[in-house]
């Protein structure tokens, strides 16, 4: 940009152009999501492990999980994918009333998930499911069930922390589409911000099968 | 490269996608197909997943660069999952030998 020459004003002065200035903060987004799938992919690395020594104990743990509340949340995340997905459209198409609404639906959906997940985590506590000290299962799978229902904590825990994090990311986001930060030129935030809760989503794609859905027949 | 805004249409065609297959995954679940089912379980994880990334995450319509780094991402964690699960399935097999 050559000296006083007046350039847009969401534009940062180290980019040549808007275009070059977004597609680089879709690739660091998706650069900083390769870490994140080798974060969670250590844990599914672990279960590879440990579901193919012991299956049986795996599929009998399972059991234990609510396979109705998981599909209502499978079902609840997925839907929040596409509002997600349809207040990044908004951004781009540069109408504010509804980033809000879809941002805010977003919310709702990703607060209804974890509320349904509570629910769950509180039944396994009732059903002396939670591995440690108070541990009630039969004898044969003792040992090994507490493999899988830690499994199950930590990954869905990890999962949950992540959309405590997303919903965070989008008050944020609401705050920025109120105050003007955000506009047609410059809705990148919004974007990455989709990616962000679109690869949780994924995560999930992943943990329900994986953790509600094994040895069912 | 301008930005590829993707119509609506798209985004509720792949959702229905989603919600199809999350009632075909829970259907499949229930039936006996033997070591298959974590196949099919995973198979169709995969797809959904695919689809998300592709469309959601507008990877379809991203620069070669993103594709790289897409890529990059299964491409690691296939080494991590190969080699982790490569090195614990061949301890036992000592106690054959």
């Amino acid at each position: 940009m050559p000296d006083g020459v007046a350039h847009h004003p969401a534009l940062a002065h180290h980019f040549e152009d808007l275009d070059q200035q977004r597609e680089a903060a879709t690739l660091g987004m998706w650069v900083f999501l390769v870490t994140e799938v080798l974060f969670f992919g250590g844990l599914f690395a672990t279960y590879l492990v440990y579901r193919s020594w012991y299956p049986e104990a795996f599929a009998e743990a399972s059991h234990h999980l609510d396979i109705v509340l998981g599909t209502i949340n499978t079902i609840v995340l997925i839907t929040s994918s596409l509002t997600m997905a349809l207040a990044v459209h908004a951004a781009q198409t540069n109408r504010r009333q509804l980033v809000f609404v879809f941002l805010v639906s977003t919310m709702a959906l990703g607060a209804t998930f974890l509320g349904i997940k509570g629910v769950e985590y509180f039944h396994k506590f009732e059903e002396q499911l939670i591995p440690g000290s108070n541990f009630e299962f039969e004898a044969q799978y003792f040992q090994h069930a507490q493999l899988f229902l830690s499994l199950y904590f930590v990954m869905t825990g990890l999962h949950a922390l992540h959309m405590i994090i997303g919903l965070g990311i989008m008050t944020w986001m609401l705050a920025w589409t109120w105050n003007g930060t955000i506009t047609d030129a410059y809705h990148s935030p919004i974007e990455i911000s989709g990616l962000y809760w679109h690869f949780v989503d994924i995560v999930w794609i992943f943990l329900f099968p994986l953790l509600y859905l094994i040895g069912r027949h | 490269m301008s930005e590829h805004i993707v119509p609506t249409r798209i985004y509720y065609v792949i959702f229905g996608l989603l919600i199809l297959c999350t009632y075909l995954t829970v259907q499949a679940a229930f039936i006996d197909l033997g070591a298959l089912n974590t196949l099919v379980a995973l198979g169709i994880a995969l797809f959904k997943a695919t689809l998300v990334v592709l469309f959601f995450m507008h990877v379809k319509y991203s620069t070669k660069l993103t594709w790289a780094v897409v890529v990059g991402s299964v491409f690691w964690f296939g080494i991590l999952l190969a080699l982790t699960y490569g090195d614990y399935i061949t301890r036992s097999w000592r106690t054959y030998g």
